[in-house]
């Protein structure tokens, strides 16, 4: 059922500092609000816990690409129509490419940012993966503090994150990545347009002499949070793309991974998935 | 706070939940300058439907599914039922009601105004059935056209991806769309 629409309040603070203060000043109670893509629908179904919201859509010093030799840094509203018209990224990290044109349609895609996606952290969400294969770090400010946190683990549990009171999230941040990557994703929906993933992969290798000198690989949908399965990267690093070698990794896989049976999929039927793509990434890699 | 207790999220509690007051958003819709009021939470939905008077613009799913309710805003495909009114603020918006106008280069009369060529070719092709989906469809087939005036099928289809029809199957949606490309030359002055 609909929220009861008077008992919510935003504002729309004048900058960042202005944004920052307000929620210094009452720690916990204003909530960031970017393009309303979750929070709305939360609204809709009667299930938006907090009831003050800030409305950071249109702050300038949350939005931009930028490029440096070390690192594309992207402003916490970028969205994912953004991501997909960035050639750096289509260079550098296409996994985070290929992400956006995964998440839903055209209309979200224009309003869903990126940081919102973080700050959301639904394990089913279509960027964390590529974020995850990319070493991603965030810029998380508040009134009086600034600081850089790997991404990695910066998810507490399901839906639930290291962001303390009064903190939003400014920018992301990816390191450069060396020539001779061979990226890989791929999204497993219901159809192919606008589904919320049954599993999402991502992975990344470099091959040199025919062994896998370095990979990562993290996946969505199959745990309560978006996971880097470096148990299965482990199997696979410095080996050759054998059957054996992917059997095996497959195994490591199987065990490293927790999916559920849910209303989008099973658990048997993600694990197998999981699998199957694990062998796919590894074909491409051989190809 | 001024009530001692919390209600629980989303409760509707006229009575005890403390109430934000209604603000004014100034924006233009259709090339108007127009005042709508609204609590700042409302969808802008609602806003254009009820403040505004602008009932093209239809409710389907409410959870941004379905695209029925596809606007323009500041010139991006949105799904208005996400949008709270307060964001609206400064912004352009085009409904339904605004892709029709005097300088269209095809389609019929309908009083002063021509239609666009996607409405043209909706018509023409059966693109429309029940009506529910189409003003949302045919927002997002504009939108696409002002983006590649040219489009794939690929990008046609992507394009729609977002819009849910329950009555034509898509198949004539999607023989309008291409259509449309052809009735609006390539060279044309975009399309306002």
């Amino acid at each position: 059922m609909r929220s009861y629409i008077p008992a919510y309040e935003m504002e729309a603070p004048r900058d960042l500092s202005d944004a920052l203060k307000r929620m210094a000043a009452e720690p916990g109670v204003w909530k960031p609000f970017a393009g309303g893509t979750d929070l709305m629908v939360l609204l809709e179904a009667g299930k938006l816990s907090h009831r003050r919201f800030l409305s950071i859509w249109k702050l300038p010093e949350l939005r931009g690409i930028e490029a440096t030799s070390e690192y594309v840094t992207f402003g916490a509203l970028t969205t994912y129509s953004e991501m997909r018209r960035s050639a750096i990224l289509a260079r550098q990290f296409p996994l985070l490419c290929r992400a956006a044109s995964e998440t839903g349609s055209v209309a979200t895609q224009n309003r869903g940012t990126l940081g919102g996606n973080i700050a959301n952290a639904s394990p089913a969400a279509d960027s964390p993966p590529a974020l995850l294969v990319y070493n991603a770090e965030l810029e998380l400010v508040s009134a009086s503090s600034s600081r850089w946190v790997p991404y990695h683990g910066f998810w507490t549990g399901y839906k639930q994150t290291g962001l303390r009171a009064g903190e939003l999230i400014r920018s992301i941040r990816l390191p450069s990545m060396a020539a001779g990557w061979k990226h890989y994703y791929r999204k497993v929906g219901t159809r192919r347009a606008q589904a919320i993933s049954k599993i999402c992969f991502a992975a990344a290798a470099r091959i040199d002499a025919g062994r896998l000198v370095d990979v990562r690989i993290a996946l969505g949908s199959v745990a309560p949070t978006v996971l880097r399965v470096l148990e299965t990267e482990n199997a696979l690093r410095g080996e050759r793309l054998t059957p054996a070698n992917l059997s095996a990794a497959q195994n490591v896989l199987a065990q490293e991974i927790a999916p559920i049976d849910d209303m989008r999929s099973t658990a048997r039927y993600r694990r197998r998935i999981a699998q199957n793509l694990l062998a796919e990434f590894c074909e491409m890699l051989a190809a | 706070m001024p009530d001692a207790r919390t209600p629980a999220p989303g409760t509707p509690e006229p009575g005890a939940a403390r109430k934000s007051r209604k603000i004014r958003v100034r924006c233009e819709v259709n090339g108007r300058a127009v005042t709508l009021e609204g609590y700042p939470m409302a969808r802008l939905l609602d806003v254009l439907r009820e403040q505004a008077g602008l009932t093209g613009t239809k409710e389907g799913c409410g959870e941004g599914e379905c695209g029925a309710c596809s606007i323009e805003l500041d010139g991006a495909l949105v799904n208005s039922c996400l949008v709270p009114a307060l964001q609206a603020e400064g912004a352009k918006i085009r409904t339904i009601e605004g892709v029709a106008g005097p300088d269209s280069p095809c389609g019929d009369a309908v009083g002063s105004e021509r239609l666009h060529a996607v409405q043209q070719a909706f018509l023409t092709y059966g693109g429309a059935q029940c009506g529910i989906c189409t003003p949302g469809m045919i927002l997002a087939a504009v939108n696409l056209l002002e983006r590649y005036p040219e489009p794939s099928e690929a990008q046609i289809r992507e394009g729609l991806s977002g819009n849910l029809c329950r009555c034509t199957g898509y198949t004539k949606v999607f023989d309008s769309v291409v259509a449309a490309c052809r009735l609006t030359p390539p060279n044309a002055e975009p399309l306002r």
